[in-house]
């Protein structure tokens, strides 16, 4: 049987995307620049651009003689990949095979998917759906390569089965997707349309222009073999679950549970990764949606401990008449670490793994706020000092500050006190703090640390190690320096053991 | 008159229940452990017990500094160096950063804080059931008999070491733990006479032990070695001494 393939064409993918997200472009003439050596090149340009006669990999200097508004952003080249991935994604409708060609076309086999609707339908409802907000070009052909002259070169779209010669000789020499050098050649020698060339003997081509043209001509009218390759169908990480009798009981929801989960884990244990979110769904009888959310610190494929962050969370469902439906269906996943490879690993955790899953069981109740490990931070700012962490295995990547004196319990906010001090840079005498007198015996100090200038601005403070008559260790600050005007302000900061 | 048989048979169940209670029968190797002779001999066994739980009351800030100091002197003796703590409480007091003198590296320990002492027993609960840590302190204002009976009933299974740090000591009765502390700082000590603040002392008392006796001592804490001063009278009033 015949193949048949549908070649789409996106002649501005990106800068039309832009354009729909951001509705002020619409109409106007921008272009993605990107860094060439010392120039910078426009990449992709949108259409406006181009009716003003600017063209691709035109240097941006020269464009801006043509067209001084035009607007310049960066052109991300993964943005546009991922964009057209999506879109091969969503004309999965069409055909199950749907093959990428970068960096701003998409192939289609067509092949046997005619049943329903005609090739003319087919290219209608595209051209349907994209109208308004992409431009796209379109060509059927019976093979790759006339598929992709058509949607790019020719006016017609389809070209019926066996008849891609016959459109295939109006179009010039870049229809074939020849090599910039071959192009120029067969334009030296006066070769303008494909049809001055194609009858020419091969090996005589072969002489002249090399492999390339034989090859190119032959995939075109489907006399050698081109590759393609299809994109996989996304397959989301969801299970559901039917019910035949409504469920209202906990217990209910508990083994609805346990059977999601157990298909979702195996599932994930093959292709190596693991839960880090992932949200049970459940629709009710009267058509409402009851949803529970979890989440981990780490990749896990443990069932029993996914199983028990649901089930803190049970309760917050509310079955009413009855649940039909569970869909679980994870929503983040991550690669598993290498040591949970091993297939015992789903039933007993490892070391660190133990302590992970404690800790989820806790953020589950407390929220991921609550927990915090600190790590030291190169700063002498005290409050800046450490900084909070969420990861456990991150180990410090500077030694733990030892040279200076700092305390055990440090308060949250330095808190004012009264002080009676004898003169200037030396600790006070008395101090009271929470309506309590405490008389200084002993005394280190001063270490003054100055606010970091290029974070904070502010006075410096004077830090002391106080000890009272009972044996007290405290550390005490004064804010700036002394001043014959002001008194000086004097606070706590900290208790040492 | 007692038997002499019953005599030996109850001395042998006696010891069963204090395995069973967590307390370890004396072994060669870990003999005094924490350096703390005096203070350990007061303990079943003559060791410091683990797998048990430790009650440390303390009212105000400059008492929670030295039990904070105290603790962390205490695991880093009992532990090897890559344990992992977990510290429960309202609000982060601890300063991490201070922590190091006392022989734990800060990043060893994971803060968690929590608003209801409902939800922090809960998870002390949780964190004590896991074999993997090496020490769990807690915050909590007030514990009651069964709250600590639980707890001790999950240290059991799992063999870790809990510190319960109280707060409010107006009011205390007995818990199920195994040791009630108390550490109050005492003027420091200064070597030779230097000026300024010198090395960390603590007044230590033990105020209650099960199966034990009470003990008191001045202890000192310098180049990361717990070290006992001088041993004070045992310890009579102990709820005077708290109330005051």
């Amino acid at each position: 049987m015949n193949k048949r393939y549908l070649a789409i064409w996106f002649p501005y993918l990106v800068t039309d995307q832009m354009a729909i997200k951001q509705e002020s472009l619409a109409g106007q003439a921008y272009a993605l620049i990107a860094q060439e050596r010392n120039k910078q090149i426009m990449v992709r340009i949108s259409r406006q651009a181009n009716r003003q006669g600017l063209r691709t990999n035109m240097p941006l200097a020269d464009a801006r003689i043509i067209s001084s508004d035009l607007q310049t952003f960066q052109f991300y080249p993964q943005k546009e990949q991922k964009l057209l991935k999506a879109m091969a994604e969503w004309f999965i409708r069409y055909t199950p095979y749907v093959a990428l060609n970068s960096p701003d076309g998409l192939f289609l086999d067509l092949t046997g998917c005619t049943v329903w609707k005609s090739e003319e339908q087919h290219v209608e409802e595209i051209k349907a759906h994209f109208y308004g907000k992409y431009h796209i070009k379109i060509g059927i052909a019976d093979t790759l390569g006339a598929a992709w002259a058509i949607a790019h070169y020719a006016k017609e779209q389809i070209a019926k089965p066996n008849e891609q010669l016959k459109h295939l000789l109006n179009l010039p020499p870049k229809a074939l997707q020849l090599e910039e050098s071959t192009l120029q050649r067969l334009e030296k020698l006066g070769f303008y349309s494909i049809d001055s060339f194609i009858h020419i003997a091969p090996s005589t081509l072969r002489r002249r222009f090399g492999d390339e043209i034989n090859l190119r001509i032959g995939q075109a009218l489907g006399r050698k073999p081109e590759a393609f390759e299809p994109i996989t169908e996304p397959n989301p990480y969801e299970e559901r679950l039917h019910c035949l009798e409504p469920i209202q009981t906990a217990k209910g929801i508990e083994i609805a549970i346990a059977n999601l989960l157990e298909t979702l884990c195996s599932r994930l244990q093959k292709e190596d990764v693991g839960v880090r979110n992932a949200t049970l769904s459940a629709f009710r009888l009267d058509g409402k949606l009851q949803q529970i959310t979890i989440g981990t610190n780490q990749p896990s494929i443990h069932i029993k401990h996914l199983f028990k962050l649901f089930e803190l969370k049970i309760k917050q469902i509310e079955p009413d008449l009855g649940i039909e439906l569970f869909i679980m269906k994870v929503t983040k996943i991550e690669e598993l670490p290498k040591q949970q490879e091993t297939f015992w690993q789903t039933d007993t955790p490892t070391d660190l793994g133990e302590i992970a899953e404690l800790l989820d069981r806790i953020s589950i109740k407390a929220g991921k706020n609550a927990i915090r490990r600190y790590l030291p931070q190169e700063h002498h700012w005290p409050e800046n000092s450490i900084k909070a962490v969420t990861n456990l295995k991150e180990q410090p990547e500077t030694e733990w500050p030892m040279h200076k004196p700092r305390p055990t319990v440090l308060l949250n906010q330095p808190e004012p006190i009264q002080v009676s001090a004898p003169i200037p840079d030396y600790p006070p005498m008395t101090f009271t703090y929470k309506n309590e007198i405490h008389r200084i015996k002993k005394a280190d100090g001063p270490e003054r640390i100055e606010q970091e200038w290029w974070l904070n601005e502010g006075k410096h403070r004077d830090y002391y190690q106080v000890e009272d008559e009972k044996g007290q260790r405290y550390w005490l600050f004064r804010l700036g320096h002394y001043n014959s005007k002001t008194t000086a302000q004097w606070f706590i900061h900290g208790f040492f053991a | 008159m007692q038997n002499p048989l019953q005599k030996i048979i109850i001395e042998r169940l006696q010891r069963e229940i204090l395995d069973l209670e967590g307390f370890k029968t004396k072994t060669q190797s870990d003999q005094s452990k924490l350096g703390l002779k005096i203070l350990e001999d007061n303990f079943p066994n003559q060791t410091f017990p683990t797998g048990t739980i430790h009650e440390f009351v303390s009212e105000k800030p400059e008492h929670t500094a030295c039990t904070s100091a105290f603790i962390s002197g205490l695991l880093s003796k009992l532990n090897k160096q890559n344990g992992i703590y977990i510290w429960i409480g309202k609000q982060r007091q601890l300063f991490p950063v201070g922590l190091k003198k006392f022989g734990i590296l800060p990043h060893q320990i994971i803060f968690i804080n929590l608003v209801k002492q409902k939800d922090i027993l809960w998870a002390t609960e949780e964190a004590l059931k896991c074999k993997s840590l090496s020490g769990v302190i807690s915050e909590l204002e007030d514990i009651t008999f069964a709250q600590s009976q639980r707890l001790q009933l999950t240290v059991e299974k799992s063999r870790v070491t809990g510190f319960i740090l109280r707060t409010q000591t107006a009011h205390i009765h007995a818990t199920a733990c195994a040791a009630r502390w108390k550490i109050t700082p005492l003027v420091s000590e200064n070597e030779n006479h230097l000026p300024g603040v010198g090395f960390a002392k603590w007044q230590v008392d033990l105020l209650k032990v099960r199966n034990g006796n009470t003990a008191s001592c001045t202890v000192s804490y310098h180049h990361g070695e717990l070290a006992i001063i001088e041993n004070t009278a045992p310890y009579l009033f102990t709820h005077q001494a708290i109330g005051s």
